[in-house]
């Protein structure tokens, strides 16, 4: 039997946990619960003396000046009672504790910390267990259990009752080599194999694999079936946009290549150092370095488990970042979220689905502890709420790296040892890659259980320590992850060329009984396979031990193109690389796509819209979104030089972030990110082109310009099997290569996820086509950077750019229930022009603080700026420039016309402003006030909105700000105007 | 960042265009670079050098070197693994820090902060390097904590250390002295939020003991965690520390006077937001100064122009000061 000690607040100190748990509980509408307290268990197997357990608890475990311990042991001496009033029975317990096989890196450290103390246990398991006070039934119990305390995709529950650990034998594995008899099979047995195992492989994909085996004489392995099945996958092989579609009837070969990357072959510029073909897109920083960009999705796990799910994506690309050219630094993170409404009403939930401020708060509590820990900071990104993410919430993860010039080849020389370095294997995340490119279902949560991983952040921080180590010595000659697919992934793309021949016996594995193509398509974390020449091995396996990481040659790579799976010395596996990544028929779909008419809303005229800029500020896509941003550390490295909250309370919402790689260096890069699924509901073309837009003019805002600007694509979308889902698609990607061409902005690299659909019965929820574009720019001089906040009165403010009749999509309309159908559209033309134009005012200097307008139109843009600054706002209509006939001033203060931009401009600066941007339309509105009230006039000086800017800032925090607060009020002070 | 190497000796004498005789001899004589510059027998070039001790979770640690080497000293990152495989090897413990004169524990998330902030290191220091370390900080050295380094300090009993004025003493026969109890002194758990937080703070230098900061200073910084909360054993242990002086900073409001949250970030007892030992030469702080060396780094340069200084600097250049003058 193993010692449960148990640790736990004094019990005349507030538990913050227990508090935050409790409002959880009543948010649940369980108002029985009084009180929650929160224990952390461990259980230690091993013999201890109670003097050994009294050290453990008060050296290791408890801290004693807040926290109190107990423990029970079979040695009698030294057994103390258990915690808190448990003995007097005031308490409703609930343990939870992870499933078998289910990662928890705390178990490990607190083996190393018995260890440093020189004693010895022989396993440690943890749980936590709540103690909640207050009249609740059994059911009521279970129900908390279950929606909030644990998940059961990863945990189990106690209710009343100590966690049981399991029975730790290890499983032994006998091998036995398995074929699977398909030369011979039917049409229907093909896809019921393809079902059974959960391979995602389409009849005409199983019937070519059929042919295969048919040719060469035998039957395939299971091996060699999973291999094929992952590499074929959706989500490594992107088979629906490098196919056929028939698109209106045109034929569309190989969508992607050509609209996004017939864009940058078409723009040739010589600053792209690699594009599509690397793990990241790298483009020239400067003399000494390159930056490389990749945006992930990690949609389906995080639906399955928010935390996990997250936690592993950001994980992920940064390995992307690690295993791309030969291992760039990362430097930055971004984080862009879909999730439906945080308050929607339990009785809209589908069954089998996490409530989406579950899924919220674990996604963000996910990236959190994971960029955080490895020390990279997360200045960028943004959150978009719409009910159809319900049951297929998005989460997009990007990292920035910084790659010298001459580290961004790499080449696999046949006879390289395959080094496999980092965590170790277990079962975790099982068909990832096929499991992401199928439909959720409400029974995805019990199927695919296996494809949820957990993620160590401090395996990959050392792995990251180490890899800059090895690569500046030149220890190997190519690298890559395991992400998605594992080593049958990464050893199949690493080997393509060249032929690789894996034992995978040697693999080192977290527990026993894995059979070999578990091994092989493992989703374990932490993990780089690197190709190493034979007279280096010993030197970098070294290097890694050396920081207690482990490092393995596990096969190497050979010359015959072929892939060679051996398991003891039984061949399991034997592929021509060429059928494997070239083998794949390549599918044929249809695609239409029809302008869907919605109402147009004939919304009355009003004499005052004070109520309704309220309404659109403190709606959930518009108000601030501080309480996640403050969660990131967006400090760390210390190359953060303009930050994500601006103003002179560090609470206004920033256009972009500017990081310096270099410290010291004046030399930056911007990065910034522009998404609109809205407009996508009228038209995606434009939805697309007004995401270009809308990143393109943050690059601006803060003072960059448009002659070193990458893009990239984030395609996440609902089944593409229907014509008009797959339809939108063609017409999205049509506007990215257009939009690219005019800006000349080349496309770098891109990801897609589709099959975003949830199925229950026969109905379907198809996620909003959602299309992210990140950007990244590389600006000269940092110090011309402009941030959003005003800055001092007097200051006069411009509008700059067209507003026209665009509120089609806008949240002035979504306020009021409607859709529209006057969608923004760019005009590219105008809009380089203008944002050429602005660029060169503000590297000379005339610009003081400028805000790009995007949602809610000039009146949110503005009503920011001025609470940001803590300044008050007079402006005026009358000189806003338009295109045709306005009618409304609602237009002029909501519609959502892209491509426009507020300045503030110093009046000693007026006249060189107004030249230097001579030709492009633009408006003088007013001025910024010192009394902290902001108010605009309509064209004949009437009084539209007025209102005190702390009442406006107000509306635009409270939203988030209470939701993870739970009970404790922290007072925030307010902030007082300079 | 960080990736310009420290020009090599002879060099950066060559450089200041200092004694060219004594590089030519040292290039000629000395292969080993570990030793002396022979400059530093006349103690013109010599440099205050500083060890970046880093871990499994550091992160903190570029910038830190960073900011030393902005401030004029040597700085160099060294793993823990290569002083543990030394102590096991059977080095002398006291000599595994002998070249140095100021030794940090960056911030980060040590071991994943897993059990609590600090706490694994934390012990890894007190098993293993503890004989080292009452070396090193016997011969009158320096030692920063920041943020887990902070944590790490704490929780590893070298700070507030309110009985000990020289660390190596009072250990010899394994007690400490009359009014220490052996039982830990205080500690940094989870603030009151309940999470991570990343904000600018204001802070008031109030000791007069330490020797980074001049009593009275008013700084900007930011801090960025989860488990900054100081909370001292008793009321006694809190006057004590009051009374010795070892309060270094509490957070302030932009006017400088205390005030609640968020300009205490944690809800830390009485807005402490450093501490220092009964010498003032070891700091422990959350806040991270080596976040804000460079002027581009404050969040509102645009808005207020830019400062040569940047407060975070101001410490470290102490520091190296300190050293200058009291260990060169």
């Amino acid at each position: 039997m193993p010692v449960r000690i148990e640790v736990f607040q004094k019990e005349k100190l507030p538990d913050r946990l227990g508090e935050t748990v409790l409002s959880e509980i009543h948010a649940l509408g369980a108002k029985g619960a009084r009180e929650v307290r929160v224990v952390e268990v461990y259980l230690l197997e091993g013999r201890l003396s109670g003097e050994q357990l009294e050290k453990i608890g008060s050296e290791l475990l408890a801290d004693t000046i807040v926290q109190d311990f107990a423990y029970n042991s079979h040695l009698q001496r030294g057994k103390r009672p258990l915690p808190l009033s448990v003995a007097k029975g005031q308490y409703h317990t609930v343990e939870v504790v992870k499933k078998p096989g289910v990662m928890d890196p705390v178990e490990a450290t607190t083996l190393q910390g018995i260890a440093d103390m020189g004693l010895k246990v022989e396993w440690v398991k943890r749980a936590r267990k709540y103690l909640i006070r207050g009249k609740l039934n059994r059911e009521e119990l279970e129900t908390i259990a279950n929606k909030i305390l644990a998940n059961n995709t990863i945990e189990d529950v106690f209710i009343e009752t100590d966690s049981v650990p399991h029975e730790r034998k290890p499983s032994a594995y006998n091998f036995h080599k398995v074929s699977i008899p398909l030369r011979e099979a039917s049409q229907e047995r093909l896809l019921e194999i393809s079902r059974q195992r959960q391979l995602s492989l389409s009849l005409e994909e199983m019937q070519a694999i059929q042919r295969y085996y048919q040719r060469i004489g035998r039957e395939p392995t299971d091996a060699e079936l999973e291999t094929l099945a992952q590499t074929w996958s959706e989500h490594c092989m992107h088979k629906t946009l490098k196919g056929h579609i028939e698109y209106h009837g045109e034929m569309i070969d190989n969508l992607l290549g050509n609209t996004i990357m017939r864009a940058t072959r078409e723009l040739r510029k010589p600053w792209c150092v690699s594009v599509f073909q690397d793990n990241a897109g790298i483009i020239e920083f400067d003399g000494d370095y390159g930056i490389c960009f990749k945006v992930e999705t990690h949609n389906h796990p995080s639906a399955l488990e928010p935390y996990g799910g997250a936690s592993t994506g950001l994980g992920g690309v940064i390995r992307d970042i690690l295993g791309c050219g030969l291992g760039a630094r990362p430097i930055l993170n971004t984080d862009v979220f879909c999730f439906a409404r945080p308050d929607l009403p339990y009785s809209h939930l589908p069954k089998g689905v996490l409530h989406p401020r579950r899924v919220f708060k674990g996604v963000v509590q996910g990236v959190r502890d994971y960029g955080n820990r490895m020390g990279i900071p997360t200045v960028n990104g943004a959150i978009y709420f719409d009910d159809r993410y319900v049951a297929n919430p998005l989460v997009f993860c990007g990292t920035v790296g910084l790659i010298p010039r001459n580290r961004c080849k790499k080449k696999v020389v046949p006879g390289d040892a395959i080094l496999l370095v980092g965590g170790r294997t277990g079962r975790d995340g099982l068909h990832g890659a096929t499991f992401s490119s199928a439909q959720l279902t409400e029974d995805s949560e019990v199927l695919s259980g296996g494809a949820v991983q957990i993620g160590n952040p401090i395996t990959e921080k050392k792995l990251l320590d180490l890899l800059l180590v090895a690569r500046d010595r030149n220890l190997y000659h190519s690298i890559t992850d395991c992400g998605a697919g594992g080593l049958s992934s990464a050893v199949g793309e690493m080997g393509k060329d060249t032929g690789a021949e894996v034992d995978l016996e040697k693999v080192p594995l977290k527990y026993s009984g894995l059979s070999y193509w578990e091994i092989w398509l493992s989703e374990a974390q932490e993990r780089m396979v690197l190709a190493v020449p034979p007279k280096r091995i010993e030197e970098i396996v070294n290097l890694f031990r050396s920081e207690s990481v482990e490092a393995t040659v596990i096969g190497r790579f050979t010359r015959d193109k072929r892939l060679h799976l051996m398991y003891q010395g039984h061949e399991v596996g034997g592929l021509e690389m060429d059928f494997l990544h070239k083998g794949l028929p390549r599918p044929l779909k249809k695609a239409h796509w029809t302008q869907p008419q919605h109402t147009e809303p004939d919304l009355p005229r009003k004499r005052d819209y004070t109520v309704d800029l309220k309404r659109i500020l403190s709606s959930w896509n518009v108000c601030s979104k501080e309480w996640v941003i403050r969660q990131y550390d967006h400090e760390v490295q210390g190359g953060c030089v303009l930050k994500p909250l601006q103003g002179v309370a560090n609470d206004g919402p920033g256009d972009a972030c500017i990081v310096t790689p270099v410290l010291g260096s004046r030399k930056g890069i911007i990065v910034s990110c522009g998404m609109n699924p809205k407009y996508g509901d009228i038209d995606p073309y434009h939805m697309a082109a007004s995401a270009i837009d809308e990143a393109l003019r943050q690059i601006i805002s803060v003072g960059g310009d448009l002659s070193r600007v990458a893009l990239l694509d984030n395609f996440s979308w609902g089944n593409t099997d229907l014509p008009d889902q797959l339809g939108a698609l063609v017409r999205a990607a049509l506007a990215c290569y257009h939009m690219a061409l005019y800006f000349g902005t080349p496309f770098i690299s891109g990801k897609d996820s589709l099959n975003n659909e949830f199925r229950r019965g026969d109905t379907a929820i198809n996620i909003p086509p959602t299309l992210l574009i990140s950007a990244l720019a590389v600006m000269e001089d940092v110090g011309r950077a402009v941030s959003m906040d005003a800055k001092e009165p007097g200051n006069l403010i411009y509008i700059v750019g067209l507003t026209k009749e665009e509120l089609g999509g806008s949240h002035y309309y979504s306020i009021h229930g409607h859709i529209g159908n006057s969608v923004p559209r760019v005009d590219a033309h105008w809009a380089r022009k203008t944002m050429e134009a602005l660029s060169r005012a503000v590297r000379k200097g005339l610009v003081r603080a400028c805000h790009d307008c995007s949602e809610g139109g000039l009146a949110v843009a503005a009503a920011e700026m001025s609470f940001a600054g803590g300044l008050g706002m007079e402006l005026g209509l009358g000189a806003v420039p338009i295109e045709g006939d306005i009618k409304g001033e609602d237009t002029r203060l909501f519609s959502e016309s892209n491509s426009r931009f507020l300045v503030e401009v110093r009046p000693q600066m007026v006249g060189a402003f107004e030249k230097a941007l001579k030709g492009i339309p633009y408006g003088l509105l007013g001025r910024v006030k010192k009394e902290p009230v902001f108010v605009i006039k309509d064209r004949h000086g009437r009084t539209l909105i007025h209102e005190g800017i702390y009442s406006l800032k107000e509306a635009w925090q409270s939203p988030l700000s209470t939701i993870g607060a739970g009970p404790v009020r922290l007072r925030r002070t307010r902030a007082v105007g300079s | 960042m960080g990736q310009v190497q420290d020009l090599p000796l002879p060099k950066r004498c060559l450089q200041k265009g200092l004694c060219l005789l004594y590089c030519v001899l040292y290039c000629c004589n000395c292969k080993d670079r570990s030793k002396a510059c022979p400059c530093r027998t006349l103690n013109l070039m010599a440099k205050a050098k500083a060890l970046v001790l880093r871990t499994a979770g550091t992160n903190c640690d570029w910038e830190t070197e960073y900011a030393l080497k902005k401030a004029g000293a040597e700085a160099h990152r060294l793993h823990i693994q290569r002083l543990l495989d030394k102590a096991i090897g059977g080095s002398n413990l006291a000599t595994l820090f002998r070249d140095y004169h100021i030794l940090v524990l960056p911030g980060g998330f040590t071991y994943g902060d897993d059990i609590a902030a600090g706490r694994i290191l934390a012990n890894i220091l007190r098993f293993h390097l503890r004989e080292a370390l009452e070396h090193f900080l016997g011969e009158g050295k320096l030692m920063m904590g920041i943020c887990n380094g902070f944590q790490t300090l704490v929780k590893g009993g070298l700070l507030p250390a309110l009985y000990q004025t020289c660390p190596r003493a009072e250990r010899r026969d394994g007690t400490g002295p009359a009014g220490d109890s052996g039982l830990p002194e205080a500690t940094l758990t989870f603030n009151d939020s309940n999470r991570f937080e990343a904000r600018w703070i204001h802070l008031r230098a109030c000791s007069s003991k330490s020797v980074y900061v001049e009593e009275g200073e008013l700084l900007y910084l930011p801090v960025a965690h989860a488990e900054g909360k100081f909370v001292p054993r008793d009321d006694s242990t809190l006057q004590r520390l009051r009374d010795s002086s070892q309060i270094v900073f509490r957070y302030v409001d932009e006017g400088g006077d205390g005030a609640g949250y968020p300009h205490n970030p944690s809800g830390s007892v009485e807005d402490i937001a450093g501490i220092c030992n009964p010498t003032g030469r070891i700091l422990g702080m959350m806040p991270h100064p080596e976040r804000y060396v460079e002027p581009y780094q404050h969040p509102n340069w645009s808005r207020n122009g830019l400062n040569k200084e940047p407060d975070g600097l101001r410490l470290f250049l102490n520091a190296v000061k300190y050293v200058k003058k009291n260990l060169l």
